[in-house]
Protein backbone atom coordinates (compact mmCIF):
# COMPACT_ATOMS: atom_id res chain seq x y z
CA UNK A 1 0.00 0.00 0.00
CA UNK A 2 1.31 3.25 -1.13
CA UNK A 3 1.28 6.40 1.43
CA UNK A 4 -0.27 8.41 -1.28
CA UNK A 5 -3.08 6.38 -1.46
CA UNK A 6 -3.25 6.34 2.17
CA UNK A 7 -3.32 10.11 1.92
CA UNK A 8 -5.78 10.22 -0.64
CA UNK A 9 -8.16 8.60 1.65
CA UNK A 10 -7.41 10.22 4.82
CA UNK A 11 -7.90 13.53 2.57
CA UNK A 12 -11.30 12.54 1.32
CA UNK A 13 -12.30 10.85 5.11
CA UNK A 14 -11.40 14.74 6.49
CA UNK A 15 -13.52 16.27 3.58
CA UNK A 16 -16.74 14.18 4.45
CA UNK A 17 -16.17 14.84 7.93
CA UNK A 18 -16.12 18.68 7.28
CA UNK A 19 -18.87 19.27 4.59
CA UNK A 20 -21.23 17.05 7.28
CA UNK A 21 -20.58 18.41 10.54
CA UNK A 22 -19.39 22.28 9.59
CA UNK A 23 -22.38 24.60 9.90
CA UNK A 24 -20.83 27.65 7.79
CA UNK A 25 -21.65 27.37 4.08
CA UNK A 26 -18.16 28.53 3.05
CA UNK A 27 -16.63 25.60 5.02
CA UNK A 28 -19.10 23.04 3.60
CA UNK A 29 -17.55 24.06 -0.08
CA UNK A 30 -13.67 23.87 1.43
CA UNK A 31 -14.89 20.16 2.40
CA UNK A 32 -16.00 19.87 -1.29
CA UNK A 33 -12.14 20.92 -2.19
CA UNK A 34 -10.70 18.84 -0.29
CA UNK A 35 -12.69 15.14 -1.18
CA UNK A 36 -11.57 16.55 -4.34
CA UNK A 37 -8.01 16.90 -4.42
CA UNK A 38 -8.00 13.77 -1.97
CA UNK A 39 -9.91 11.64 -4.85
CA UNK A 40 -7.65 13.49 -7.29
CA UNK A 41 -4.78 12.14 -5.17
CA UNK A 42 -5.94 8.18 -5.47
CA UNK A 43 -6.22 8.46 -9.31
CA UNK A 44 -2.97 9.43 -9.61
CA UNK A 45 -1.45 6.89 -7.52
CA UNK A 46 -3.41 4.37 -9.02
CA UNK A 47 -1.46 5.07 -12.51
CA UNK A 48 1.86 5.45 -10.90
CA UNK A 49 4.42 3.02 -11.93
CA UNK A 50 6.80 2.22 -9.45
CA UNK A 51 10.79 3.72 -10.50
CA UNK A 52 8.70 4.99 -14.31
CA UNK A 53 8.98 8.62 -15.67
CA UNK A 54 6.36 11.38 -16.91
CA UNK A 55 4.55 9.99 -20.01
CA UNK A 56 6.63 12.85 -22.30
CA UNK A 57 9.20 11.41 -25.24
CA UNK A 58 12.55 13.12 -24.80
CA UNK A 59 16.12 12.09 -25.31
CA UNK A 60 16.00 9.36 -22.82
CA UNK A 61 12.50 7.95 -23.71
CA UNK A 62 11.94 7.29 -27.33
CA UNK A 63 9.06 5.87 -28.97
CA UNK A 64 10.77 2.36 -29.16
CA UNK A 65 11.15 1.81 -25.16
CA UNK A 66 8.10 4.18 -23.96
CA UNK A 67 6.62 1.33 -22.86
CA UNK A 68 8.67 0.27 -20.87
CA UNK A 69 9.84 3.30 -19.33
CA UNK A 70 6.61 5.80 -18.35
CA UNK A 71 3.42 5.89 -16.06
CA UNK A 72 -0.26 5.39 -17.28
CA UNK A 73 -1.01 8.23 -19.02
CA UNK A 74 -4.90 7.77 -18.51
CA UNK A 75 -5.10 8.72 -15.13
CA UNK A 76 -3.28 11.92 -15.51
CA UNK A 77 -5.49 12.81 -18.46
CA UNK A 78 -8.56 12.10 -16.07
CA UNK A 79 -7.28 14.31 -13.30
CA UNK A 80 -6.06 16.66 -15.70
CA UNK A 81 -9.92 17.85 -16.89
CA UNK A 82 -10.79 16.91 -13.53
CA UNK A 83 -9.09 19.61 -11.61
CA UNK A 84 -10.59 22.29 -13.97
CA UNK A 85 -14.04 20.71 -13.28
CA UNK A 86 -13.80 21.12 -9.53
CA UNK A 87 -12.38 24.47 -10.07
CA UNK A 88 -15.45 25.74 -12.09
CA UNK A 89 -18.15 23.69 -9.69
CA UNK A 90 -16.24 25.17 -6.79
CA UNK A 91 -17.06 28.38 -8.59
CA UNK A 92 -20.46 27.80 -9.19
CA UNK A 93 -21.09 27.07 -5.57
CA UNK A 94 -19.66 29.97 -3.98
CA UNK A 95 -21.87 32.11 -6.37
CA UNK A 96 -24.70 29.75 -4.94
CA UNK A 97 -23.66 30.82 -1.40
CA UNK A 98 -23.48 34.28 -2.37
CA UNK A 99 -26.98 34.46 -3.68
CA UNK A 100 -28.42 32.23 -0.73
CA UNK A 101 -26.47 35.45 1.57
CA UNK A 102 -28.25 38.09 -0.28
CA UNK A 103 -31.42 36.67 -0.03
CA UNK A 104 -31.44 35.96 4.04
CA UNK A 105 -28.09 37.40 5.17
CA UNK A 106 -27.12 34.49 6.77
CA UNK A 107 -23.59 31.58 6.22
CA UNK A 108 -25.27 29.55 8.55
CA UNK A 109 -26.71 26.03 6.88
CA UNK A 110 -29.39 26.15 9.78
CA UNK A 111 -30.85 29.09 8.19
CA UNK A 112 -31.98 27.43 5.19
CA UNK A 113 -34.74 25.05 6.84
CA UNK A 114 -35.28 23.36 3.22
CA UNK A 115 -31.49 22.00 3.51
CA UNK A 116 -31.77 20.98 7.06
CA UNK A 117 -31.63 17.16 7.91
CA UNK B 1 -26.20 13.80 19.92
CA UNK B 2 -27.51 11.51 17.57
CA UNK B 3 -26.73 13.51 14.45
CA UNK B 4 -23.14 13.26 15.36
CA UNK B 5 -23.07 9.57 16.47
CA UNK B 6 -24.63 9.44 12.44
CA UNK B 7 -21.90 11.15 10.93
CA UNK B 8 -19.07 8.80 12.75
CA UNK B 9 -21.57 6.28 11.29
CA UNK B 10 -21.86 6.83 8.04
CA UNK B 11 -17.61 7.72 8.36
CA UNK B 12 -17.14 4.11 9.60
CA UNK B 13 -19.13 2.65 6.88
CA UNK B 14 -17.33 4.32 4.31
CA UNK B 15 -13.92 3.15 5.89
CA UNK B 16 -15.26 -0.21 5.93
CA UNK B 17 -16.56 -0.28 2.46
CA UNK B 18 -13.11 1.14 0.95
CA UNK B 19 -11.02 -0.12 2.83
CA UNK B 20 -10.61 -4.07 1.22
CA UNK B 21 -10.54 -1.50 -1.87
CA UNK B 22 -7.51 0.27 -0.75
CA UNK B 23 -5.69 -2.59 0.40
CA UNK B 24 -5.84 -5.03 -2.88
CA UNK B 25 -4.85 -2.64 -5.21
CA UNK B 26 -1.89 -4.66 -6.73
CA UNK B 27 1.17 -2.72 -7.42
CA UNK B 28 1.71 -3.33 -10.81
CA UNK B 29 5.29 -2.81 -12.92
CA UNK B 30 4.31 -2.63 -16.14
CA UNK B 31 1.26 -0.73 -18.45
CA UNK B 32 -1.96 -2.54 -18.82
CA UNK B 33 -2.60 -3.59 -22.60
CA UNK B 34 -4.93 -0.42 -23.35
CA UNK B 35 -2.26 2.14 -21.92
CA UNK B 36 0.64 0.61 -23.75
CA UNK B 37 -1.46 1.13 -26.62
CA UNK B 38 -2.19 4.80 -26.47
CA UNK B 39 1.67 5.06 -25.43
CA UNK B 40 2.65 3.47 -28.86
CA UNK B 41 -0.01 4.84 -30.85
CA UNK B 42 0.53 8.30 -29.28
CA UNK B 43 4.32 8.21 -30.15
CA UNK B 44 4.43 6.53 -33.32
CA UNK B 45 1.35 7.41 -34.80
CA UNK B 46 0.46 11.05 -33.78
CA UNK B 47 3.63 11.60 -33.26
CA UNK B 48 2.94 13.72 -30.04
CA UNK B 49 5.65 13.91 -27.68
CA UNK B 50 3.61 14.79 -24.36
CA UNK B 51 1.42 10.86 -24.65
CA UNK B 52 -1.28 12.53 -21.54
CA UNK B 53 -1.95 15.29 -24.95
CA UNK B 54 -2.46 12.88 -26.81
CA UNK B 55 -5.06 11.10 -24.71
CA UNK B 56 -6.93 13.92 -23.67
CA UNK B 57 -7.00 15.36 -27.23
CA UNK B 58 -7.63 12.51 -29.54
CA UNK B 59 -8.34 9.00 -27.98
CA UNK B 60 -10.59 10.86 -25.03
CA UNK B 61 -11.44 13.61 -26.91
CA UNK B 62 -14.82 13.57 -26.84
CA UNK B 63 -14.44 13.16 -22.89
CA UNK B 64 -12.56 16.81 -23.20
CA UNK B 65 -15.46 18.15 -25.36
CA UNK B 66 -17.92 16.97 -22.72
CA UNK B 67 -15.60 18.65 -19.83
CA UNK B 68 -15.39 21.44 -21.87
CA UNK B 69 -19.32 21.53 -22.12
CA UNK B 70 -19.26 21.61 -18.43
CA UNK B 71 -16.73 24.29 -17.93
CA UNK B 72 -19.34 26.35 -20.34
CA UNK B 73 -22.68 25.00 -18.11
CA UNK B 74 -20.80 26.04 -15.17
CA UNK B 75 -19.90 29.27 -16.09
CA UNK B 76 -23.07 30.38 -17.75
CA UNK B 77 -24.85 29.46 -13.95
CA UNK B 78 -21.88 31.53 -12.58
CA UNK B 79 -23.29 34.77 -14.95
CA UNK B 80 -26.82 33.45 -13.93
CA UNK B 81 -26.73 33.71 -10.17
CA UNK B 82 -24.74 36.50 -9.80
CA UNK B 83 -26.21 39.00 -12.78
CA UNK B 84 -25.74 42.56 -12.28
CA UNK B 85 -28.83 44.53 -11.53
CA UNK B 86 -28.36 47.77 -14.04
CA UNK B 87 -30.56 50.07 -11.59
CA UNK B 88 -28.62 50.18 -8.71
CA UNK B 89 -26.79 52.85 -7.50
CA UNK B 90 -25.35 52.47 -4.02
CA UNK B 91 -22.47 51.67 -5.21
CA UNK B 92 -19.08 51.12 -2.47
CA UNK B 93 -16.37 53.98 -3.11
CA UNK B 94 -13.07 51.44 -3.88
CA UNK B 95 -9.62 52.70 -3.38
CA UNK B 96 -7.60 53.02 -6.10
CA UNK B 97 -4.81 50.31 -6.09
CA UNK B 98 -1.27 50.85 -4.85
CA UNK B 99 1.65 52.02 -6.71
CA UNK B 100 3.43 48.88 -6.35
CA UNK B 101 0.62 46.78 -7.56
CA UNK B 102 -0.63 48.51 -10.63
CA UNK B 103 2.79 49.11 -11.97
CA UNK B 104 3.70 45.50 -11.20
CA UNK B 105 0.49 44.03 -12.99
CA UNK B 106 1.09 46.68 -16.13
CA UNK B 107 4.76 44.93 -16.24
CA UNK B 108 3.69 41.48 -15.41
CA UNK B 109 0.39 41.33 -17.36
CA UNK B 110 2.08 40.76 -21.46
CA UNK B 111 4.43 38.30 -19.55
CA UNK B 112 1.64 35.86 -17.96
CA UNK B 113 -0.79 36.23 -21.29
CA UNK B 114 3.04 35.54 -23.26
CA UNK B 115 3.23 32.73 -20.97
CA UNK B 116 -0.02 31.50 -21.03
CA UNK B 117 0.04 31.32 -24.65
CA UNK B 118 3.43 29.20 -24.83
CA UNK B 119 1.75 26.72 -22.18
CA UNK B 120 -1.33 25.70 -24.73
CA UNK B 121 0.81 26.04 -27.96
CA UNK B 122 3.83 23.05 -26.97
CA UNK B 123 0.88 21.37 -25.26
CA UNK B 124 2.20 18.31 -27.38
CA UNK B 125 5.69 18.26 -26.33
CA UNK B 126 6.10 20.08 -22.60
CA UNK B 127 3.69 19.05 -19.51
CA UNK B 128 0.85 21.76 -20.07
CA UNK B 129 -1.88 22.33 -22.72
CA UNK B 130 -5.08 24.05 -23.19
CA UNK B 131 -6.43 23.67 -19.35
CA UNK B 132 -3.68 25.09 -17.70
CA UNK B 133 -2.80 27.57 -20.13
CA UNK B 134 -6.27 29.05 -20.33
CA UNK B 135 -6.41 29.25 -16.62
CA UNK B 136 -2.84 30.79 -16.80
CA UNK B 137 -4.59 33.52 -19.08
CA UNK B 138 -6.87 33.75 -17.22
CA UNK B 139 -5.18 34.69 -14.00
CA UNK B 140 -3.63 37.63 -16.13
CA UNK B 141 -6.71 38.97 -16.41
CA UNK B 142 -7.85 38.71 -12.44
CA UNK B 143 -4.27 40.83 -12.01
CA UNK B 144 -5.87 43.29 -14.08
CA UNK B 145 -8.94 43.72 -12.48
CA UNK B 146 -7.24 43.86 -8.60
CA UNK B 147 -5.08 46.60 -10.03
CA UNK B 148 -7.39 48.65 -11.96
CA UNK B 149 -11.03 49.37 -10.24
CA UNK B 150 -11.60 50.82 -13.77
CA UNK B 151 -11.06 48.00 -15.74
CA UNK B 152 -14.27 46.54 -17.82
CA UNK B 153 -14.09 43.39 -19.88
CA UNK B 154 -15.17 44.01 -23.73
CA UNK B 155 -18.21 41.28 -23.34
CA UNK B 156 -18.45 41.15 -27.45
CA UNK B 157 -14.77 40.43 -28.00
CA UNK B 158 -15.03 37.55 -24.99
CA UNK B 159 -18.30 36.17 -25.94
CA UNK B 160 -17.02 36.06 -29.80
CA UNK B 161 -13.67 34.51 -28.58
CA UNK B 162 -15.50 31.98 -26.65
CA UNK B 163 -18.25 30.76 -29.19
CA UNK B 164 -15.59 30.85 -32.04
CA UNK B 165 -13.43 28.97 -30.01
CA UNK B 166 -15.76 26.42 -28.97
CA UNK B 167 -17.59 26.23 -32.49
CA UNK B 168 -14.19 25.94 -34.25
CA UNK B 169 -12.76 22.88 -31.46
CA UNK B 170 -16.28 20.97 -33.15
CA UNK B 171 -15.48 22.02 -36.63
CA UNK B 172 -11.64 20.05 -36.29
CA UNK B 173 -13.82 16.81 -34.89
CA UNK B 174 -15.72 17.02 -37.73
CA UNK B 175 -12.89 17.35 -39.97
CA UNK B 176 -11.69 14.43 -38.78
CA UNK B 177 -15.00 12.83 -38.84
CA UNK B 178 -15.24 14.17 -42.97
CA UNK B 179 -11.50 13.22 -43.77
CA UNK B 180 -10.52 10.63 -42.05
CA UNK B 181 -13.36 8.66 -40.64
CA UNK B 182 -13.20 8.69 -37.06
CA UNK B 183 -14.05 11.96 -34.55
CA UNK B 184 -11.55 14.54 -33.24
CA UNK B 185 -8.95 12.41 -35.97
CA UNK B 186 -5.92 15.00 -35.77
CA UNK B 187 -3.91 13.46 -38.74
CA UNK B 188 -5.86 15.62 -41.26
CA UNK B 189 -3.04 17.57 -40.99
CA UNK B 190 0.96 16.90 -42.03
CA UNK B 191 2.48 15.22 -38.60
CA UNK B 192 5.91 16.76 -39.07
CA UNK B 193 8.56 15.42 -37.40
CA UNK B 194 8.50 14.23 -33.08
CA UNK B 195 9.15 16.79 -30.87
CA UNK B 196 8.87 20.02 -33.17
CA UNK B 197 6.83 22.35 -32.69
CA UNK B 198 4.51 21.84 -36.10
CA UNK B 199 3.85 18.87 -35.69
CA UNK B 200 1.28 15.81 -34.25
CA UNK B 201 -1.53 17.24 -37.17
CA UNK B 202 -4.14 19.49 -35.51
CA UNK B 203 -3.46 18.62 -32.05
CA UNK B 204 -1.53 22.05 -31.56
CA UNK B 205 -4.26 24.00 -33.39
CA UNK B 206 -7.44 22.34 -31.14
CA UNK B 207 -5.51 22.55 -27.84
CA UNK B 208 -4.96 25.99 -28.31
CA UNK B 209 -8.55 26.39 -29.39
CA UNK B 210 -9.04 24.58 -25.62
CA UNK B 211 -7.11 26.80 -23.98
CA UNK B 212 -9.04 30.27 -25.82
CA UNK B 213 -11.76 28.62 -24.56
CA UNK B 214 -11.04 27.66 -21.44
CA UNK B 215 -9.35 30.81 -20.79
CA UNK B 216 -12.54 33.18 -22.03
CA UNK B 217 -14.85 30.68 -19.64
CA UNK B 218 -13.17 31.84 -16.20
CA UNK B 219 -12.17 35.10 -17.85
CA UNK B 220 -16.08 35.42 -17.69
CA UNK B 221 -16.60 33.53 -14.30
CA UNK B 222 -14.06 36.63 -12.95
CA UNK B 223 -15.78 39.07 -14.20
CA UNK B 224 -19.13 37.86 -13.08
CA UNK B 225 -17.72 37.25 -9.25
CA UNK B 226 -16.44 40.89 -9.25
CA UNK B 227 -20.27 42.52 -10.18
CA UNK B 228 -21.25 40.45 -8.00
CA UNK B 229 -20.81 42.64 -4.97
CA UNK B 230 -22.85 45.04 -3.94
Amino acid sequence: MRYTLILGFVLFIVGLWGMLTRKNLFKIVIGFSIIDTGIHLIIVTIGYLQGKTAPILDKMVTPGNAVQKVVDPIPSALVLTAIVIGLAVTALMLSYIVRLYKHKRSLSIEDYRELKW
Amino acid sequence: MIKRILIIAILFLIVVVFLPFMKNIVLKDSLNSLSSDYVETSSKDLKAANIVTGVVVTFRGLDTLGEVTVLFIATAGVGFLLRRKHEKSGKIKKRPASEILSTGASFLFPLVILFGVYIFLHGHLTPGGGFQGGVIIASAFLLLLLSNIHFQFNHTILHWVESLSGAIYVLFGLLGLILLGSFLDPRFLPLGTLGKLLSAGAIPLIYSFIGLKVGSELSNILDSLRGAEE
